[in-house]
């Protein structure tokens, strides 16, 4: 063999398909740097031509402006920068509660569609349906129209233990740490430590076979005691209760109907996807197993926890994953229920400082950040569960 | 093997370098061809509307008095509306010509910056940022102060002292949250803020009485009133809290078009003054003998030179105030004792009668 021969196979660049693949990816590269530059060189242009500055200055000038519920203090003095802030709190409330009570209605709902109760299965398969195929801001409108029938403030529904409701919200006493409080948390401190020693000590005993379950019930009740005992010895907590003044009620605290309506509207459309979610994990897990578990003796319930559950956990996870985050993208619809969330804020913030461009760009920092990070979690999350694949 | 990503390199460089040439001249034409629809050059607005045949006019989106659909007869109805029909009278010669643009108070800004609609008249308040920000304020039409309203069945309070601890409905993206910021900070009044976007949210949640007072503009405190099913409980403070100029807006750039809309503005305060109205408009363009009323209705000097100086067309107040009246007629119409707004004409009387109005001379 000699060379000659070699040379004369190999392909030209223009026929090499390594190269023609580099090649295509460059230029695809290339378009998209183009269209890019042309997009923000149209705007920058256009901004110049309408006097359009383009900066963040204003964070730092007096915002002005009231904001009803606000998470952290606030007050008109202060910069757009707390202002923002404010909004991004009160963004980051709804899309965290929003998620826990959505991820737990979302499964009730996706198991019931499965329940061999005909009544809850249908039940449920009409509160998805209804959910899914109605558009959300429809909803929000509608169940924020439905708390302002609440009774006006001056007939307040009262509830025992100081608690109102009316069409301002609902007004629960607050509880406030006392100078006991420090001393008293110290107490459950060691209280907690006494009773996972005992705990500790009675697995040790059950493991050599010895039977333990006094022990046990002692470290649990000892810790009762404690903590009782400190509470009626340091009386820890006071209660600041709402009163009723000539508008408002002051002082406790208040859950507005802005709030509840965003929050009870995000979390039922929500829980609708996810129920649907769940349902469509725990069937994709074979029939054979669940045949497998109760064939080796497993109880319906261990069938479910110890079999479907985990495996159904690997297909739901991603899925679940865009519902949060649409959750928390909707949340931006706030601003039709008159809740101070982000985007209600920024809206303000535009057209106060005449700067729409430098405010939605902020905006869109600000959920990209918050959306990239809720992956990141259930990423991190859907990482653990697949690794109990194998 | 190397020699050949050597070789793509090159290529890829090339390629890059290639399109980063080609690519300015395609980047520069299109935002000067989108120049003409954004940022008007001097000229360019005027013709756009004429060869549209149509005048794109921002209003309010449900203002009784000022903008609203009138159901029953499918039309825009109010002070701000026929304002509208006036720069439409004026300079396509048929005040029907009008599309009307219903925005809410936080998309005004954007569409006069973007330039999407020809004219901004929608109860916006001139005031130096947005002066800067937005585009051109034409002179005054409105001269309003921003009041409270409260239901007089439900609380007592008389003063903005005794509103401490309200809750206190406002719009935003308006002149008014900030004012209602100041002068309740001013007064070392505390109180909450219940903001919505949309003006209907607004004042649904004061009527289902979610807040104790709303805040706005007068007049729009009125106009609202007007429609609520029993006006009579609600009554505004005695407090002028703002001073609130309302006027026309154009966008930026295009001086001709900022004139002609401003020239619309003082023609029908002029033709008040005058005692020119639609019923006698072509009999006093005929009849008179006033070198200011034959000014103005372009009976001299010759043929309309002053209306073609500023881009209008021969006898164009005729035809404005002949479609739509002077600007006593059109307050009339919308505000007046008639109306279930009757707003006391108060500041926006004509210079003559201790108001505000005053046009400079039409020469």
């Amino acid at each position: 063999m000699t060379n000659a021969p070699v040379r004369a196979t190999r392909t030209p660049p223009w026929r090499n398909v390594r190269v023609l693949r580099v090649i295509a990816q460059l230029v695809t590269l290339a378009v998209v740097l183009i269209i890019g530059w042309w997009l923000v060189n149209n705007l920058l242009t256009n901004m110049r031509q309408t006097r359009l500055s383009f900066g963040f200055e204003f964070l730092d000038s007096t915002a002005g402006f009231e904001i009803g519920e606000s998470l952290v203090p606030y007050s008109a003095t202060d910069r757009y920068r707390d202002a923002f802030l404010v909004g991004v709190a009160n963004t980051l409330l709804i899309s965290l509660i929003g998620i826990i009570l959505a991820t737990l209605l979302g499964i009730v709902t996706g198991v019931a569609r499965l329940s061999n109760n005909w009544l809850v299965s249908k039940i449920a398969a009409g509160y998805v349906e209804l959910m899914r195929n109605t558009p959300l801001l429809v909803q929000l409108v509608l169940i924020y129209a439905v708390m302002l029938q609440l009774p006006a403030i001056s007939n307040s529904i009262t509830l025992p233990g100081s608690i109102f409701l009316n069409q301002r919200g609902l007004f629960l006493p607050r509880p406030v740490a006392e100078p006991g409080f420090g001393a008293w948390l110290t107490a459950i401190v060691i209280g907690v430590a006494v009773a996972i020693g005992l705990h500790v000590l009675a697995s040790r005993r059950e493991a050599a076979g010895q039977s333990a379950g006094r022990l046990r019930l002692a470290g649990y009740g000892l810790l009762l005691v404690i903590v009782a005992g400190a509470w009626i010895a340091t009386s820890p907590l006071g209660l600041d209760v709402p009163v009723q003044e000539r508008f408002n009620f002051v002082g406790g605290l208040t859950i507005s109907p802005e709030l509840t309506a965003l929050l009870f509207g995000l979390v039922i459309y929500t829980a609708a996807f996810i129920g649907e979610v769940v349902r469509g994990g725990i069937q994709a897990v074979r029939r054979g197993q669940v045949e497998a578990a109760q064939a080796i003796g497993l109880s319906d319930r261990q069938t479910l926890r110890l079999v479907v559950f985990p495996q159904a956990l690997r297909i739901i996870v991603p899925p679940l994953t865009s519902q949060y985050l649409n959750l928390a993208k909707n949340s931006s619809l706030a601003i039709a229920v008159g809740f101070a969330d982000l985007f209600s804020v920024s809206r303000t913030m535009a057209n106060q400082t005449g700067q729409p461009v430098s405010v939605i760009v902020l905006v869109m920092a600000a959920y990209l950040v918050i959306s990239l990070l809720t992956s990141l979690v259930m990423n991190l999350y859907n990482r653990r569960v697949q690794v109990l694949e194998r | 093997m190397s020699r050949s990503a050597l070789l793509a390199l090159t290529l890829g460089a090339v390629v890059v370098a290639a399109a980063c040439t080609s690519a300015p001249p395609t980047a520069t034409q299109t935002p000067a061809g989108s120049a003409a629809a954004t940022s008007t050059p001097v000229g360019a607005r005027l013709a756009a509307v004429r060869a549209r045949d149509q005048l794109i006019c921002g209003v309010n989106t449900n203002l009784a008095g000022f903008a609203a659909l009138d159901a029953a007869s499918n039309t825009w109805r109010g002070f701000d509306a026929d304002y509208c029909r006036a720069v439409a009278a004026a300079v396509l010669g048929d005040a029907n010509k009008v599309e009307f643009r219903g925005l809410t108070a936080d998309d005004r800004g954007p569409a006069l910056q973007s330039g999407s609609i020809d004219v901004l008249i929608r109860n916006t308040t001139w005031t130096s940022s947005r002066d800067a920000a937005w585009g051109n304020f034409g002179p005054t039409t409105f001269y309003d102060g921003q009041g409270m309203m409260v239901n007089s069945t439900k609380n007592d309070a008389t003063t903005l002292e005794e509103l401490a601890g309200a809750t206190i409905c406002v719009q935003t993206g308006t002149t008014t949250e900030l004012n209602l910021a100041d002068q309740m900070r001013v007064r070392n009044v505390d109180f909450t803020p219940l903001t919505f976007d949309n003006i209907d949210a607004t004042y649904g949640a004061y009527t289902e009485t979610r807040c104790d007072a709303v805040t706005s503009d007068r007049s729009q405190l009125v106009g609202r009133r007007s429609g609520f099913t029993t006006p009579a409980d609600h009554a505004l403070l005695d407090v002028v809290m703002s001073k609130e100029p309302l006027g026309p807006v154009v966008p930026a750039g295009d001086d001709q078009w900022f004139d002609m809309v401003k020239w619309v503005v003082f023609a029908t305060i002029q033709a008040e003054e005058s005692a020119i109205d639609s019923t006698n408009v072509t009999q006093m363009r005929d009849t008179s003998t006033d070198p200011v009323i034959q000014r103005l209705l372009g009976v001299q000097p010759a043929a309309g030179t002053l209306a073609s100086a500023l881009g209008f067309q021969d006898g164009w107040v005729v035809s404005m105030i002949g479609a739509v009246g002077n600007y006593e007629e059109i307050y009339n119409r919308n505000l007046g004792p008639s109306t279930p707004l009757a707003l006391d004409r108060g500041p926006n009387q004509l210079w003559t009668e201790g108001g505000l109005l005053y046009a400079p001379p039409y020469r």
